[in-house]
């Protein structure tokens, strides 16, 4: 067996890696596709179960309307084409967990096909072409720890089996890890805005399935590739196709051969596994689901569901750095998920600075966030929070050191800014002239040296005169009516 | 004996009258299964609770002088394929032995809904499969009319209670002709409707797309109530058409003078015996008299049929099946590994037909055969539908054979499976092209074994096919007893 060892850069230089993603999309749907069984994750086995999802004899599938508007909504994210008249297929394999002994998919006839999505990529924009989108249920879930005998047997949990799906498989239109990172980062970003799922990795709600060879460059077939399966975040994926490469190329230098075959990610080892040691081709004997009448999409339901499609989020990018004269870092964090610019929206409208927003965003709020472990979601201040601090900073009522102290009470006490602002009564910068001539006299009297170079003509000192005044006002001070009492009396 | 109770309407007044009660009514069929069923085999399992339960409520509405509803106190009985909450329901086969189903089948539900006692399950052919009912795993059914022979199938159970007054009714299931073809050989009248009139949600599938649930009766016009009771639209089915439900029994006294009744020679072919011939012929001639117009017609792909069906209904089968693995419900075969457990108890739950099927399914969806097989045969039974639609531009209903033969003896055809499939060659087309099609008794061999006379009509039509039944049963009936 090859290992994966060190391939020069040379040599790596000399291959072309093709990566191609299927990604299976768990859709919000209430229930499941094809019976009225709740979808809630984390029920008690087998509770979400009724005769259509077990599997019963003589029980039969009643497609979910609101999985075929979903998948349909998805497909327009993703600028597919759909079909008017799509059918369902049986995918059969026996597995445990498959309680029908067959998969209710779709094969030749999709809900939708010929999508791409624009990834950017070294400064420029790359379109990766979609093969299709397609509905289908899920299987239910093997388990084989958490109960009495686990040592001797398997469990099986069926609540999954049956809830709605979309699989969104792409061309083999990329070429590095990279590529597909930012493939899957922008397909995510799609299907959140589009609301049809929730994208959750962690509970299964989004899988993704890696087909990856690698070829001479300048070579126009495909090498043999491998599928790699498993993987439960991008990151890891990235990882999986870095080794895979490395691994493929290894054998290829040799002089042997790649075999077809799937391969299980280790993410502790950071290697992948073949997953069956004969992987043969499964004969999936698909054939028409007898049980569905073909599912017509016409024109005007595909009208009706388009009205319920979002400005996606290229687009709302470039509009977001029009209107607002925001910088695309900021667009990009301000568009990471669509209730977030939807938020921003909604008080930059009526903000005197909108770019003030976006900079607070960026360099007060999300490292906050981070250091405290939270998602957006849940930050203690709102984006209504963070337009009253803009605004207050722009009105020189406070200063930015206070804007500061203000937005860590807020995290300490997990409340909104203007909640904060008011607790503690409205501060403002001082503004009380008096004390502050008393101060910047102190500061002339304590540093001559200083005044002498002012005075010589070096006007940039005040700099250091308002430092000095700030410090000692412990930040309370308004900086401009600092300079101005410091100039007043430096000239005088 | 009372045999005046024996048929719908007049049990269902004497209920009204309360000049008997439906739990004496259905104690007196318990009764005659107990003392008949030995030699018949009809039952598989009673459900004398739930018949009782039932038969409670009708005599309490009848004591209250509620209006009864149509089948109020009706005794029927059910083919095994459906499935009935907390009653075992086994398809015929060893591999559902132990399984009691927590819902029931659609029809199951209007039916009792409607009033009817459901007496119990009946004996079939293994997964519907078969013609002789010889593939039970449980037991053979014998024919009432000679108990050396056989009932006919998959429907054995079901056509067999009806012949030997141990139901007045029942409900069986027909996917190429198994309705139909065991109504033939027993003497009664059975009904395969359009594919979509009746809701198949609870129908334990053999082949989805061909599978139908029909009534049996001893006349048309209790066909016609009981179809009229289960038929429509039901959201638990996706194929059952949202098709409005006529009433079939008052549609039955509409006259048929002026109906063309085509006659298809492809239907009076090599292998028909003379006797079925003479009978079905003298039959036609009889609607003649009845006023209608003898139109000959022609169904040309008519040959290619039983290839087709058994490619069709096979695949699909093949699939419907896959959920008999031992991992939930049903049989499970002591076996220390997940392969070992999957092969064991398909190999010793399934009988030999129905493995002999699977297999045959299994290869026709196969990679590179799917084209060969599948798709043409999908293709062959478009040009059947066509042939139907194209006879039916010039005729109302079309009238042929049931079957080529009358019954069979037990043993006789259980080896060569080839001529057990041809005993549906006259009744797997309605299957293939969805259309309605009824037998109706229309005379006896000199053997004393009934014959059948098999009537198509358009799709979702059952109200003509069912007139014409009628009034060719009612005219046989005169002359019989004239």
């Amino acid at each position: 067996m090859a290992t994966a060892s060190a391939v020069s850069p040379e040599v790596r230089a000399k291959y072309e890696p093709v990566i191609g993603l299927e990604v299976h999309v768990q859709l919000l749907t209430e229930s499941k596709i094809f019976c009225s069984c709740s979808t809630r994750f984390g029920s008690p086995p087998n509770s979400n179960v009724c005769p259509v999802c077990l599997g019963l004899p003589g029980a039969l599938p009643v497609l979910n309307k609101k999985a075929v508007e979903f998948a349909v909504l998805a497909a327009m994210g993703i600028q597919c084409r759909i079909n008017e008249v799509s059918v369902f297929a049986r995918k059969n394999y026996f597995y445990p967990d498959l309680p029908k002994g067959y998969q209710i998919s779709q094969y030749d006839k999709p809900i939708a096909e010929h999508g791409f999505i624009e990834i950017a990529i070294d400064g420029g924009l790359k379109k990766i072409g979609i093969t299709r989108l397609h509905l289908e249920e899920d299987a239910g879930k093997s388990l084989h720890e958490g109960f009495a005998d686990a040592a001797s047997k398997t469990a099986i949990d069926l609540n999954r089996a049956g809830v709605a799906l979309a699989e969104i498989v792409s061309e083999p239109d990329m070429r590095s890890p990279a590529e597909a990172y930012e493939y899957l980062t922008r397909l995510k970003e799609i299907i959140l805005y589009t609301g049809v799922s929730d994208c959750n990795m962690e509970e299964g709600s989004l899988r993704c399935d890696a087909n990856i060879s690698v070829r001479l460059r300048g070579e126009s077939k495909f090498g043999t590739k491998t599928e790699i399966k498993n993987v439960n975040s991008f990151r890891f994926i990235k990882q999986a196709l870095e080794y895979e490469i490395e691994r493929q190329i290894g054998i290829l230098e040799s002089g042997e051969t790649i075999t077809q075959e799937t391969r299980l990610y280790n993410a502790t080892e950071g290697k992948t596994y073949a997953m069956r040691s004969k992987e043969k081709a499964h004969d999936y004997r698909y054939f028409p689901e007898p049980d569905l009448l073909p599912l017509v999409v016409d024109e005007k339901w595909q009208a009706d569901i388009r009205g319920g499609l979002p400005e996606l989020p290229e687009a709302r990018r470039s509009r977001m750095i029009q209107e607002y004269g925001i910088t695309v870092g900021d667009a990009h964090t301000l568009t990471l998920t669509r209730a977030m610019a939807d938020q921003f929206e909604s008080v930059a409208a009526k903000s005197k600075n909108p770019k003030r927003i976006a900079n607070l965003v960026q360099g007060e709020l999300l490292g906050r966030l981070k250091a405290a472990g939270l998602e957006l979601e849940e930050s203690p201040i709102s984006m209504a929070g963070v337009a009253a601090s803009a605004d207050l900073v722009e009105a020189g009522t406070i200063s930015g050191k206070m804007l500061k102290d203000l937005y860590d009470l807020s995290f300490e006490r997990k409340l909104d800014f203007e909640v904060v602002y008011e607790a503690e009564g409205r501060p403002e910068q001082s503004r009380d002239t008096a004390s502050l001539e008393t101060l910047a006299d102190e500061v002339i009297a304590a540093n001559p040296k200083q005044v002498e170079q002012y005075r010589a003509g070096k006007k940039t000192m005040i700099g250091f005169f308002v430092g000095q005044v700030m410090k000692a006002s412990k930040g309370q001070a308004n900086p401009q009516l600092v300079n101005e009492v410091l100039t007043k009396k430096l000239e005088a | 004996m009372m045999t005046s109770l024996h048929s719908i309407d007049s049990l269902r007044n004497a209920i009204r009258e309360e000049r008997t009660t439906a739990i004496a009514v259905a104690s007196e069929y318990y009764q005659r299964i107990q003392n008949y069923d030995g030699e018949v085999g009809a039952f598989l399992t009673l459900c004398e609770e739930r018949a009782m339960k039932q038969a409670g409520l009708i005599d309490q509405m009848a004591a209250e002088g509620q209006p009864l509803p149509p089948l109020a106190g009706v005794p029927i009985a059910i083919k095994d394929v459906m499935v009935t909450a907390g009653v075992r329901t086994t398809a015929g086969s060893r591999i559902l032995d132990n399984f009691i189903p927590p819902y029931d089948c659609s029809a199951v539900t209007r039916l009792e809904a409607a009033g009817a006692v459901i007496l119990g399950k009946l004996n079939c052919d293994e997964f519907a499969m078969g013609s002789s009912n010889e593939n039970s795993a449980y037991r053979p059914v014998h024919n009432p009319r000679d108990k050396t022979r056989v009932p006919g199938g998959s429907s054995g159970g079901s056509a067999a209670a009806v012949a030997a007054g141990m139901a007045i009714a029942t409900l069986g299931s027909d996917t190429g002709g198994s309705i139909r073809q065991p109504a033939s050989f027993c003497g009664v009248v059975g009904l395969k409707p359009t594919y979509g009139r009746v809701s198949r949600y609870g129908l334990i599938a053999f082949a989805s797309s061909l599978d139908h649930i029909g009534p049996f009766a001893n006349t048309v016009e209790e066909v016609a109530l009981l179809l009229r009771t289960i038929a429509g639209r039901d959201p638990m089915d996706s194929t059952s058409a949202d098709v409005a439900v006529p009433d079939y029994v008052a549609e039955l006294v509409k006259p048929v003078k002026g109906l063309r009744v085509g006659v298809a020679k492809e239907y009076f072919a090599e292998g028909l015996s003379p006797e079925v011939r003479t009978a079905v012929e003298a039959a036609i001639q009889e609607l003649a008299k009845l006023g209608c117009e003898i139109i000959p017609v022609s169904l040309p792909h008519t040959e290619y049929a039983i290839s087709t069906y058994y490619i069709i209904a096979t695949g699909e089968a093949s699939s419907n099946l896959a959920r008999y693995d031992g991992a939930r419900y049903g049989f499970r075969a002591k076996s220390s590994t997940l392969s070992e457990m999957y092969r064991k108890t398909r190999d010793a739950g399934f009988g030999a037909e129905v493995k002999r099927r699977i297999m045959l399914g299994t290869y026709a969806l196969s990679a590179g055969y799917y084209d060969a097989y599948y798709l043409k045969a999908q293709k062959v039974r478009t040009l059947i539908a066509r042939d139907f639609k194209e006879a039916f531009r010039w005729v109302d209903v079309i009238a042929s054979p049931t079957c080529p033969t009358t019954a069979f003896r037990l043993g006789e055809k259980s080896n060569d499976p080839m001529a057990m499939y041809l005993a549906d060659i006259y009744t797997v087309t309605a299957n293939l092209a969805g259309v309605p099609g009824i037998s109706v008794p229309c005379g006896e061999s000199s053997e004393k074994l009934p014959i059948g006379l098999q009537l198509f009509a358009r799709h979702f039509d059952e109200a003509t096919l069912l007139r014409v039944a009628h009034a060719y049963q009612q005219a046989k009936s005169r002359l019989q007893h004239g």
